[in-house]
């Protein structure tokens, strides 16, 4: 009797659920959470935990010792910090040609003869095939005694080089081996950029008596330059990354001339003889510093592209 | 060598159990006396169970057929104990074994002797075994024992040593009526009339460092005797002292004459070995391990010889190198007695034969009990670290000194082989090092 008369609801009435309001915002989040889980897990926590090995003194097993600015300083003392570094500005610079010859490779493979897929993938075979094959093939190809190397040079009245054994060549013999398979890269990412090239705008172009590199430069390149940036962007990544080069060829031979900085960082923490992690972590921080000046510029980039639309 | 992502893994235990089990039933069927089992216990004195697990870096052909064989004889000794055995790649285990260790620590583990553990042994992860070395039977390996030591106590045994020296192609040193040279002026002399002859003096592959640490540690225990070459791998020296300057001054004489290989630093030692076989350098400086792909490349007895190192300065007794190599029981093993077990029998008298005869490891045994192989180089080494070694046996220049100061030393040492103008740079910068290295 004191039962209140149920009041009767219809179900449109009756107040959404919290998430069935809030509904169009959350999913996203939702369908991001793995993601941005092993984004934070894997890439942003150990920055940061990097960061904080940098001002310790630890070996990798036994307690890490605070050792304040102490690896910092050494560092900035220290030779071979400075060759490897030295060393990763010409690979940034040099690596960059592999932008021009792709652009130029896939500029000469645009075309519809017979058999055209099979020379496209004929140039695209370096980018599949491992790093490691690369290197092992370049070091045979670069061998002071037998290598093909010196025979060709030879034919010119020139060497023979020792490349890979010579502290003044190594840097450069790694880096044309490298550049090989970068330059497939970017040439299949021009090959797609000049698929969408727009017809209309060649045509008009041409009616306008333009040709050759005016063309070129005037018409062509500026309809690629999404292909560029990606182009631009994978390379200099690459070029910061290299390491199984290096690890291949020369182990950071000879007497060290040869390393990067993140070679050298393998060197010091992980390798046969090192055992510094603290030391190890503060080359990667200041690895992370340099690549942070690329990615901050991409990033940028990019932001003003899309406000941009 | 450059690490290699290859991983080698073989489990025996199925076969093992597999075994255990064919033995229950032969039992049971009572064809086999409970005695001879009673017996065969008895033998070994104690009765293990349980699961052995061990890690082992013998992943070479020869070696890997040892470890296995070992094995397999040390289960057929105890049956009722599971054996799971994990092969690495050698190199790679040089970098895997600090993770093994302290993740998943197995029961016993291959290593380095000398300074090579003292990273292992400072975090405590191998297990102090002085108790196995105050057994009556480990006097037969009091030759090793220092190698073993640290802080006083024993971290592991040896199962197997080789000497280093010049292996030399005997064939060339007839033709150009050459001797065995026994001092300096005469190994010169020799490598002058090798030179005029226009063939190289000794082949070497400084690729990865270590080669030229075997050059130095030769040069600089003859310049300034074994003590004096430990002190400085321990730090009690300075690089840049009148001594160590004599040793680099000798290796310059050798340098300037032009005795080594031209672009040794693009080779590894497998790839000079090449130029030993083609006769364009007559001799290598090496450990006992590069006769058998120097026999497979063609150099049969009659062309390959050995000799000792000479003597640079005959008031300084001779020492040589002869690394050590050796078992652990991590400090985190689940089964030590079984561990230990396996390490006395890894060093016993007939399996220190046995594994290390030409047929296996063509090395060294080190159970002085053991009687060393029917081989040429073996006797040869054999004889010269046993009578003709009074000054020392050090292990090698990467064992003895820390694993960072070997680093830096070796690179210095490539460095002064190619640019040896570059000597007080080179010296300035160990310095260096070894002040933070040692001071630590």
């Amino acid at each position: 009797m004191t039962n209140p008369v149920a009041v009767p609801q219809t179900t449109a009435e009756r107040p959404r659920s919290w998430y069935k309001r809030n509904e169009i915002a959350l999913t996203p989040w939702l369908f991001l959470i793995p993601g941005v889980l092993f984004f934070l897990v894997y890439v942003i926590f150990p920055i940061f935990q990097s960061i904080s090995i940098s001002f310790t003194e630890w070996d990798g097993l036994g307690q890490a010792e605070p050792v304040g600015l102490e690896n910092y300083r050494e560092l900035f003392d220290d030779d071979a910090f400075y060759t490897s570094l030295r060393n990763n500005i010409i690979w940034l610079f040099l690596y960059l040609l592999a932008i021009p010859a792709g652009l130029f490779i896939a500029l000469f493979l645009n075309q519809t003869v017979f058999g055209i897929r099979l020379y496209k993938s004929l140039f695209f075979f370096p980018f599949v095939i491992s790093q490691v094959v690369v290197g092992l093939v370049f070091s045979w190809f670069y061998d002071p005694t037998f290598g093909l190397f010196n025979e060709i040079i030879g034919w010119f009245g020139l060497g023979p080089v020792n490349v890979l054994g010579d502290e003044r060549y190594v840097t450069y013999g790694i880096i044309a081996a490298g550049i090989w398979p970068q330059t497939a890269y970017c040439m299949i990412l021009y090959l797609t950029g000049l698929n969408a090239v727009d017809p209309e705008q060649v045509e008009a172009a041409r009616l306008d008596g333009a040709k050759g590199w005016r063309m070129l430069w005037y018409v062509i390149i500026p309809q690629l330059k999404p292909a560029t940036f990606i182009a631009f962007v994978v390379t200099i990544i690459g070029a910061l990354r290299s390491f199984d080069l290096i690890s291949i060829m020369t182990n950071g031979g000879p007497f060290g001339e040869s390393r990067v900085l993140s070679f050298y960082m393998f060197e010091v923490a992980l390798s046969e003889y090192g055992f510094r992690m603290g030391y190890g972590a503060a080359i990667a921080v200041i690895l992370f510093l340099i690549m942070m000046i690329f990615i901050t510029y991409f990033l940028w980039s990019m932001y003003r592209e899309e406000r941009g639309r | 060598m450059k690490p290699k992502k290859k991983k080698n893994t073989k489990t025996l235990k199925g076969r093992y159990s597999m075994r255990s089990i064919l033995k229950a039933t032969v039992a049971s069927l009572g064809l086999l006396s409970l005695a001879t089992t009673g017996a065969l216990a008895d033998a070994h004195g104690e009765k293990l169970t349980g699961t052995l697990k061990i890690s082992s870096d013998m992943s070479n052909p020869a070696p890997r057929a040892v470890m296995e064989g070992m094995v397999e004889r040390f289960g057929e000794m105890h049956p009722d104990l599971d054996i799971e055995l994990t092969v690495t790649d050698r190199e790679a285990w040089k970098t895997q074994i600090r993770n093994v260790l302290s993740a998943n620590p197995p029961d016993v583990a291959n290593w380095y002797a000398a300074n090579r553990m003292r990273p292992y042994v400072d975090a405590g992860l191998f297990m102090d075994i002085s108790d196995v070395w105050e057994d009556e039977s480990m006097e037969a390996l009091a030759s090793t024992k220092g190698a073993m030591t640290l802080d006083g106590k024993q971290w592991g045994v040896p199962y197997t040593y080789y000497q280093w020296g010049v292996y030399y192609r005997k064939d060339i040193y007839e033709e150009l009526g050459l001797e065995e040279p026994k001092t300096f002026e005469e190994m010169k002399a020799n490598c002058q009339k090798i030179l005029d002859a226009g063939k190289k003096c000794y082949t070497i592959g400084t690729k990865f460092l270590w080669t030229a640490g075997g050059w130095f540690d030769y040069l600089n225990m003859r310049t300034n005797g074994y003590q004096f070459h430990a002190d400085l791998m321990a730090g009690k020296h300075d690089w840049d002292s009148p001594e160590v300057r004599q040793t680099f001054a000798n290796w310059r004489e050798l340098l300037d004459m032009g005795a080594f290989i031209d672009n040794h630093t693009s080779y590894s030692w497998q790839e000079s070995l090449p130029f030993l076989v083609s006769g364009d350098a007559a001799a290598i400086l090496k450990g006992n391990f590069a006769v058998a792909p120097l026999r497979e490349a063609g150099l049969d007895d009659d062309k390959l010889d050995f000799y000792q190192f000479p003597a640079i300065d005959e008031d300084i007794e001779l020492a040589e190198d002869a690394p050590t190599d050796t078992f652990h029981i991590p400090a985190g093993a689940e089964n030590p007695e079984a561990a230990k077990a396996f390490l006395r029998f890894v060093v016993s008298a007939d399996n220190q034969t046995l594994i290390n005869n030409g047929d296996n490891l063509g090395q060294l045994p080190v159970n002085a009990n053991s009687s060393v192989d029917d081989d040429k180089f073996l006797k040869e080494g054999f004889e010269m670290l046993s009578s003709n070694s009074p000054g020392g046996v050090a292990q090698f220049f990467d064992r003895d000194a820390p694993a960072e100061m070997a680093k830096v030393g070796m690179e210095g040492l490539q460095e002064f082989m190619v640019k040896p103008d570059n000597l007080d740079k080179i010296l300035a910068r160990l310095d260096k090092a070894a002040k933070r290295i040692y001071d630590k």
